[in-house]
């Protein structure tokens, strides 16, 4: 039976792993056909490099997720605080406002969107570009804030009230007892609900795809675009160095974790 | 004093949250209700919602498909990592996150590759003598599709119920004299209940909704409720529509998920007798 199961586990992660090792065989061939192999190159890596019009989309990528998650951890954990302190029916309300986005479709949520930037941007103000940077951002952190709430809320929940209070007895003001104690309790929950929300940030196509306009496009809108026409083979160049990037960044976080909770368990021992 | 400070830090996002989900909400009511031509109030969309059932049928069904294979593929593999020394969890989580995050456009693109009529699969058939089979362009290729880019959702949140199933409660159900497939259909599966509902919640709304994977590796056949919405708006035919429609599908989502929340509660107290 164990080894039944270990087998189709097995099989599992070669079906989740064939199509990326598709995309990446097919960075170093010299034709541009993802089904046949023509020959090896190197050559679409020099063009990711020497043309920068890929990077500079990926550019975007980054600098759309990394001040969306940004602004949204801020913005939600100084929420989450508040929301803690709300009475029950209160917190329950907020609660319930932060499930619509984490329930509704994406593609509910970005036309939702976008038809409230044009509806806003074209009948009231009379724009004829209603659809800019800001109001992607504005999206992203709008679906980024569920993430931070939802990780950050059961971390204020499990802290420990005498510890601030202790704090206060010593001299705290409310705001200095936050930044030194609570905030000290809470840092797992908004490092992990900051992770989530770049990520999925970084990621996003569908909403982004209804609240992009033209004069800023994150990567997968542009990647969506091949749909129509052929695509470029040096997009497979770049998800190959994507992938090799992200494989080191969680394999060294992983590491990471494991050491600490060695240490922790060695000074348990001592 | 203090308390009603820290209420107020909830003041902006509360504000923030109605006018970018619930505003919004109301402006696709809106929409839904104008006359695409006129933009005066009509029902002329809500009239001709009716035309799309079946599609949004077909959506539903291809949908639940979708998530009960994840479950019967997923379920085994969340098992299997969650019974495999620490240091290996570490390393197969890690590993069933990772393609979550690469593009799911590019990976889905890599299977038209691999499915098509001249693709890889075929080849491979080839070489034995069999085919070209027709694989694009077809329900079984949509599915496909869907549980690819899905199970991951699937597996992460039924291992992080299987793991956390107390060992002793299995050791005290063989004691008691249970075979190994009564303790799974008597102690294990109902404690990861919760675990297969939100498992099937986080394949199914997204699958339900996509557009993506039936346009690359569907038919004519094989239209669903978000290419049908995808094309209302982006090619121009009758946003007025594709708002009404979208209402529909949040309100399938909105039940959907409602019913498997109810189940939830079920479920849990039900444990709680077996415990």
């Amino acid at each position: 039976m164990k080894k039944a199961n270990r087998i189709l586990t097995a099989l599992i992660f070669v079906f989740l792993y064939i199509p990326m090792a598709v995309l990446i065989i097919a960075s170093f061939n010299t034709g541009k056909n993802l089904s046949h192999f023509d020959g090896f190159t190197l050559r679409q890596y020099v063009r990711l490099f020497q043309d920068d019009s890929l990077l500079r989309l990926l550019g975007n990528s980054l600098v759309l997720s990394v001040l969306a998650s940004f602004i949204a951890t801020v913005f939600g954990t100084v929420a989450s605080v508040g929301i803690h302190s709300l009475n029950p029916r209160m917190r329950k309300l907020a609660m319930t406002l932060t499930d619509i986005p984490m329930t509704n479709p994406d593609i509910v949520t970005g036309i939702s969107l976008s038809l409230l930037f044009v509806f806003v941007g074209s009948k009231m103000l009379g724009r004829r570009d209603s659809l800019t940077f800001w109001t992607l951002l504005i999206a992203h952190i709008t679906f980024n804030l569920p993430y931070v709430i939802l990780n950050v809320m059961p971390k204020l929940a499990q802290q420990d009230a005498a510890l601030r209070d202790a704090a206060m007895d010593l001299g705290c003001t409310p705001l200095q007892s936050f930044f030194k104690v609570t905030l000290y309790e809470i840092m797992p929950g908004i490092v992990s609900g900051a992770i989530m929300a770049f990520t999925m940030s970084l990621d996003d196509f569908v909403i982004s795809y209804f609240v992009s306009g033209m004069d800023f496009v994150p990567l997968p809108v542009e990647i969506y675009s091949y749909t129509k026409k052929p695509i470029a083979p040096k997009v497979y160049a770049m998800f190959t160095l994507l992938f090799l990037l992200i494989f080191l960044l969680m394999v060294t976080m992983n590491l990471m974790q494991l050491r600490s909770e060695r240490k922790k368990v060695k000074g348990r021992a001592l | 004093m203090r308390k009603n400070n820290s209420v107020l830090l909830s003041t902006p996002y509360i504000v923030w949250m109605v006018v970018f989900t619930l505003i919004p909400l109301g402006v696709v009511g809106y929409y839904a209700l104008t006359d695409p031509a006129t933009g005066e109030f009509s029902l002329r969309n809500l009239r001709e919602l009716g035309m799309y059932l079946p599609v949004l049928w077909q959506s539903v069904a291809y949908s639940l498909v979708s998530a009960f294979i994840c479950l019967l593929l997923g379920y085994p593999v969340a098992y299997y990592i969650a019974h495999t020394s620490e240091v290996a969890q570490k390393f197969l989580y890690m590993l069933v996150m990772l393609p979550m995050c690469m593009s799911f456009l590019l990976r889905t693109l890599a299977w038209v590759g691999l499915l098509q009529d001249t693709g890889l699969i075929n080849q491979l058939l080839g070489l034995v003598g069999i085919g070209p089979l027709r694989l694009i362009r077809t329900p079984g290729a949509v599915v496909l599709g869907m549980v690819y880019n899905y199970l991951p959702y699937m597996i992460l949140p039924l291992y992080s119920t299987i793991v956390k199933i107390d060992g002793r409660l299995i050791e005290a159900a063989e004691d008691l004299g249970c075979n190994g497939l009564q303790v799974f259909s008597r102690v294990v599966l109902p404690l990861s209940a919760p675990g297969i509902l939100s498992g099937i919640t986080m394949v199914f709304v997204p699958a339900v909704s996509t557009f993506y994977i039936s346009q690359k590796l569907g038919g004519t056949d094989t239209i669903l409720i978000g290419d049908v919405i995808e094309r209302q708006f982006k090619q121009g035919n009758n946003p007025n529509l594709g708002a009404a429609l979208s209402l529909v599908l949040m309100l399938l989502v909105f039940v959907c998920t409602g019913i498997m929340n109810r189940f939830g509660e079920g479920g849990d107290s039900k444990g709680g007798v077996i415990v």
